[in-house]
């Protein structure tokens, strides 16, 4: 079987060597957080089920009692309504969602009372809570299954958003998540739960304002959003066949997002691929890309380029899915075309030890 | 004012944009509520809610929300914290009968009875949602009939009769301080002026002074007052009047926030940033 991609990169946050998964990295951030903290809560559709969120709750309930981790009845609105309460009242809810599309029924709670209660109400109160929300992929999740649609609330003050990639970062940050005293976005990307890597067993926070490195060069940089940081890294090795080296960067924390990092690289090598887990229009990487090209444009000569979800809605057969989200080949393929400054009409094929076979569904 | 009468101090209200009066019963400061509707850094929001989102932590005044439906789901996630924290207060939410038509109001009851919170649910009934009268919008006008069909014990009553609600609220808030479970008031009243602003709007045609005049004439202050004697009466107007000259003068006086204001508050880390700076 193949090593996990992101061993490598991982190990360099970490001097750990135990090896956990990305779900038992989100079910111990967990568990340690409501070790030492009885205001620290966790519910939502299914949470007390016999698959228990993926695993990432497994076990909870158990241990926590029926007060603490609970199921909810299928409310999305009145239930974001209800965790926004109880942060109210002190208490640190993590609310947890296995489709990022149901937060659409929650769009209310979250923009107009969670993100604006600190401001609103003149700091008289504030709101700590945690939404978990999960993006889909493949096995036929379709429309409604499969959309990363961060880039909404990154758009609104008030909110925090995140999007680990490794085990690593996803215990760091909903460690982060659950002691930040604002309302945090944590997304997980269904397909990122199978991912291993070092994790090491004590409490610890990986807050926002540091984006990571996760390799390094000298030829463009690719900023990797959520899942697709996987594939950018893939990308990064079929480059590297062909002599072009990409820094390839994790922002993990999309707000407040640390810019910096990525503008130092971009100062360095001039061109920025940026793969986003969602769409381009008005996304994150089009964000970035703006913010970097106001930033470095007066100071050196750029190239600029986004890569997301084709602009449709995600269908459900393979044959025309795969073609619906970028991939190790197509990033590569852009990434070259950027470095040239030409269309090279190039499109590598993977080699057997990228390929992923960790995913075998149901889901 | 007569469900208020009925709470503690550490009781905890919600409400909605016309949270003027709850702000008041509840005992929010009233030097801080004219401030905040002059805009100012004195104001209970430091000018930044305004009218629609008065606050007053302290007296348990909670927020309002200018969402039509949106504090019920959060009085019932402070009522969830209650009960899970074993304090003894409970939540007193307000809305009114357009409330009733949201989604969140259906949702944030189901759970408030499945959990068996301590919490009051009080539908202000003014029969008008802006300008569209309740039977135009409501399959079913009943609104007790629908809190009841949730699980939860629900009455309806005159909210022009002050001691009856206050009677009414005395009884449902033993009944859940004792962990009962949910409650629910449908209290009637009816809006006088216009949905926003002091004016009179009947040339609207969508009502007519003649269905206002009943209720006009009902007005629970009026009643009240005549019980009183005329220079006990006198005494208090005076106390009241001279109550609301200094908090206009108060808000007059007070400055209107820094322009570094309007980039506090965001995150707990620019409250920071401020309060170091």
């Amino acid at each position: 079987m193949p090593q996990p991609v992101l061993d490598s990169a991982s190990r360099s946050a970490t001097s750990s060597h135990r090896i956990l998964s990305y779900v038992d990295a989100v079910r111990e951030a967990t568990d340690l957080e409501m070790a030492c903290d009885p205001a620290v809560i966790v519910f939502g559709l299914d949470v007390d089920d016999p698959k228990a969120i993926q695993g990432t709750v497994r076990g909870l309930l158990e241990k926590y009692g029926p007060e603490r981790v609970f199921g909810t009845p299928l409310s999305e609105d009145a239930m974001t309504g209800t965790a926004v309460g109880m942060a109210l009242a002190g208490l640190r809810p993590i609310h947890v969602h296995i489709r990022m599309d149901f937060l659409m029924l929650a769009m209310n709670q979250l923009v107009n009372v969670a993100a604006k209660c600190r401001y609103m109400y003149g700091g008289q109160v504030h709101v700590p809570l945690v939404v978990r929300a999960m993006i889909g992929k493949s096995w036929g999740q379709g429309a409604q299954h499969s959309q990363g649609l961060h880039s909404f609330f990154m758009h609104v003050p008030g909110l925090k958003v995140v999007a680990p990639s490794t085990p690593y970062d996803a215990k760091g940050c909903l460690s982060a998540a659950v002691r930040d005293d604002d309302p945090v976005i944590y997304v997980e990307h269904r397909l990122l739960h199978f991912q291993s890597g070092p994790v090491p067993p004590e409490r610890y926070q990986v807050w926002p304002g540091k984006a990571r490195i996760t390799a390094k060069g000298n030829d463009l940089t690719i900023v990797g959003i959520s899942y697709m940081q996987i594939e950018c890294l893939r990308a990064q090795r079929l480059l590297a066949r062909i002599g072009i080296h990409a820094e390839v960067i994790d922002p993990i924390w999309l707000s407040p997002l640390d810019i910096d990092t990525i503008a130092a690289s971009v100062e360095k090598t001039g061109r920025l691929l940026v793969v986003d887990n969602g769409w381009t229009n008005c996304g994150a990487a089009a964000e970035i890309v703006a913010q970097i090209g106001e930033k470095l444009a007066p100071l050196r000569d750029l190239r600029l380029k986004r890569m997301g979800f084709a602009p449709v809605t995600c269908p459900t057969t393979p044959a025309l899915e795969e073609l619906f989200y970028p991939n190790a080949r197509t990033i590569a393929a852009q990434a070259r075309n950027l470095v040239e400054g030409a269309e090279t009409g190039w499109l590598p094929e993977i080699p057997e030890e990228l390929q992923t076979t960790a995913f075998k569904g149901p889901f | 004012m007569g469900v208020c009468e009925a709470l503690e101090p550490g009781d905890v209200v919600f409400g909605y944009y016309r949270c003027h009066a709850l702000y008041l019963a509840k005992g929010g400061d009233l030097r801080a509520l004219v401030a905040e509707l002059f805009g100012k850094a004195t104001g209970c929001t430091k000018g930044k809610g305004g009218s629609m989102h008065l606050i007053d932590a302290r007296r348990g005044v909670m927020g309002a929300s200018a969402i039509v439906g949106t504090t019920i789901a959060n009085a019932v996630g402070y009522a969830y914290a209650q009960k899970y924290c074993r304090r003894p207060n409970i939540v007193a939410c307000f809305f009114g009968d357009g409330a009733t038509e949201e989604g969140v109001f259906a949702e944030s009851l189901n759970f408030a009875v499945l959990k068996k919170l301590p919490i009051l649910f009080v539908c202000e009934n003014n029969f008008y949602a802006i300008h569209t009268h309740q039977n135009k919008r409501q399959g079913l006008p009943d609104i007790r009939a629908r809190a009841q069909a949730f699980g939860m014990r629900a009455e309806r009553l005159d909210g022009n009769d002050i001691f009856e609600l206050c009677r009414c609220s005395a009884d449902a808030v033993r009944s859940i301080r004792a962990g009962q479970g949910p409650r629910f008031l449908e209290v009637t009243t009816y809006r006088w002026r216009e949905h926003v602003g002091p004016g009179c709007d009947y040339h609207l045609g969508y009502r007519s002074e003649a269905e206002a005049q009943p209720w006009q004439d009902a007005d629970p202050l009026r009643r009240l007052a005549r019980l009183i004697d005329d220079q006990h009466r006198r005494e208090m107007e005076n106390e009241v009047e001279q109550e609301i000259a200094d908090a206009f003068a108060f808000a007059e006086q007070s400055e209107f926030p820094s322009a570094t204001e309007l980039y506090t508050d965001v995150f707990k880390e620019e409250a920071h940033a401020a309060a170091g700076a």
